[in-house]
């Protein structure tokens, strides 16, 4: 139900992104699909990985601030009113939206990766709305 | 002007004189009311009756910083607490305040040394001074003020904070005299000039402290205000401000020494050194009744001149201080030493324990950024967490330093380890 996301603390620094997708490519992992969150100071950057836990270990390893965070991929058909319809679902469940990106895809539908105050209740309401979910599987391969 | 001749122009046997007398009794005192220096004395095979007068001085034990905060609150007080009128307190190099206590007589000694102060930069009673010093537990406010109005001068306590009233009263009120640090003193002058009051003033002196500062300093306020600026030195635990100041030959600051007797020793070995050679400034409150202290080590680093001064004084002068012989900072007039930012980051324990501290002076204004590595186990996906951790941290170091720094949060492992001397501290501010 859940899809495991790979955030990763950078700071403003020359160089700092790309040496992370260095660290990546060497471990032979794909980024699926990225969010960059940036403040004045520093950025966090939010991945779905091929393989997440190696990637969050490899990483580390480099001495990364690398965690894993529960969230939910959305698959989305391209018809109007359809983030809207989802969002409905999420704040009839009550539910805040930490953040949300597109998760990109080969197929006729689009999707979007979102992080919400509850996960558990997030992905039930989704799925209770008749809308449906990646698997994690689905979603580390998705545009393979 | 000179406010009390008869102390500040002895002739220097006059003033040894005095000083054996005066020592004497201060040993004799805090032998008999200060376990601490009866103990430490006593290790040292050392009786009231062998201390003659200031040749013996160099005989006598040390007393650090630490020693008070062994002993914190009241320990070394040498008298009972109904005696005390007044306490102050500093920051300790950890957690717990250097805490001071005043009799009144104490009280007495320090506003006659502020008035020494003031009158030497010609602030006499037909002056309005502003004090812009911290008042509170810092002793800066109280310290002016009272010498101030010892002097009989008119003051107006404006503390610190509000730089348009400050500019406001100033014009309005016609204020001729200003004391506060140096630094917020040229982010007045340029308040002053944005607001292009500078013809509407009538100030004509500086006393600036708590801080340190350059000639070059010194002499750009001058110029910009069109005023005397004078160097004020002092310290809570042998006073507060006004143990030394500058005349207006600005030759090095006379120390009041009927009150304050200066040493210089080698930091290293702890021997004393002669005239006009530079080391750890030490000082014996020789005259202090709430908390004596012996050869008490201020750790910043200047040399001592004892040649009679153009301006009539005999006092000894105390050359432009040339830094410190530990780690302590002085940022926006409050002690900070980078043992403390460790003590409350280890005690929050939301952060590792390493970090940077980068000082600097921006529009003349210090400024503190402390860098602290995020940690595994607090680190956020989300951004409004890790602003949180952020907010968190600042509140936690302003509470421990008692100024607010500005807390940058930066990559795991990318600063320096505490082996051996890991650099903590980057002060960008010049003061050679």
């Amino acid at each position: 139900m859940f899809v495991k996301q790979l955030s990763v603390f950078i700071e403003n620094r020359k160089g700092r992104l790309e040496q992370v997708t260095e660290v990546l490519r060497e471990h032979n992992i794909n980024i699926v699909s990225l969010s960059l969150a940036d403040t004045n100071e520093y950025g966090l950057l939010r991945m779905i990985v091929s393989d997440p836990e190696a990637a969050k270990n490899c990483l580390k390893d480099e001495g990364y601030s690398a965690m894993l965070t529960n969230v939910i991929a959305v698959c989305l058909p391209h018809e109007v009113g359809v983030l809207q319809r989802m969002l409905k679902l999420l704040s009839d469940a009550e539910l805040n939206v930490e953040y949300m990106y597109a998760l990109t895809t080969r197929g006729d539908n689009g999707a979007m990766i979102i992080k919400t105050s509850n996960p558990e209740v997030a992905a039930q309401a989704i799925l209770d709305g008749g809308m449906k979910l990646y698997t994690s599987e689905e979603a580390y391969t998705i545009n393979e | 002007m000179i406010w009390n001749e008869s102390r500040e122009c002895m002739s220097r046997d006059e003033i040894a004189v005095m000083q054996s007398a005066r020592l004497r009794k201060l040993v004799n005192r805090v032998y008999h009311n200060v376990p601490f220096y009866r103990k430490k004395m006593q290790e040292l095979g050392l009786e009231p009756g062998d201390i003659n007068g200031v040749e013996d001085l160099h005989r006598l034990p040390f007393t650090n910083k630490s020693d008070l905060r062994d002993n914190y609150p009241f320990g070394l007080f040498a008298v009972p607490q109904s005696e005390i009128v007044r306490i102050h307190a500093s920051s300790g190099t950890t957690g717990k305040a250097t805490v001071v206590g005043y009799t009144r007589k104490d009280i007495e000694v320090w506003q006659e040394c502020v008035a020494r102060v003031l009158a030497q930069a010609d602030v006499g009673k037909n002056d309005i001074i502003q004090v812009a010093y911290g008042y509170g537990l810092f002793t800066g406010g109280l310290g002016l003020h009272y010498g101030a109005e010892n002097l009989g001068a008119t003051v107006v306590p404006m503390s610190t904070g509000n730089t348009k009233k400050l500019v406001d009263m100033m014009v309005d009120f016609g204020v001729t005299a200003i004391a506060c640090t140096p630094s917020y003193l040229l982010h007045i002058a340029e308040t002053i000039e944005e607001r292009g009051q500078l013809d509407q003033i009538k100030l004509k002196a500086a006393v600036c402290g708590a801080e340190p500062w350059t000639e070059e300093m010194r002499l750009q306020i001058e110029e910009k205000l069109h005023i005397h600026a004078h160097d004020i030195y002092g310290l809570s635990e042998i006073a507060g401000p006004g143990v030394a100041s500058d005349c207006q030959y600005h030759k090095g600051l006379h120390v009041y020494e009927d009150h304050y007797m200066p040493e210089i020793i080698n930091p290293e070995t702890g021997e004393t050194l002669g005239e006009n050679v530079t080391g750890e400034l030490v000082f014996t409150t020789l005259t202090k009744e709430g908390i004596p202290l012996l050869r008490y080590r201020t750790h910043d680093l200047t040399s001592i001149d004892y040649s009679k001064c153009e301006c009539g004084r005999t006092l000894a002068r105390l050359s432009r201080f040339k830094g410190r012989s530990d780690d302590m900072l002085i940022i926006r007039g409050v002690n900070v030493f980078p043992s403390q930012v460790e003590a409350a980051l280890l005690e929050m324990g939301e952060t590792s324990p390493h970090y940077l501290m980068i000082v600097d002076r921006k529009n003349n204004m210090d400024t503190l950024e402390i860098m602290v590595e995020v940690d595994e186990k607090f680190f956020s996906d989300e951004i409004r967490e890790l602003e949180r951790l952020t907010k968190r941290i600042e509140a936690v170091l302003r509470t421990a330093l008692g100024i607010g720094p500005k807390v940058k949060l930066v990559e795991p492992r990318t600063l320096e380890r505490s082996m051996g001397k890991a650099k903590r501290v980057i002060d960008n501010r010049k003061f050679e």
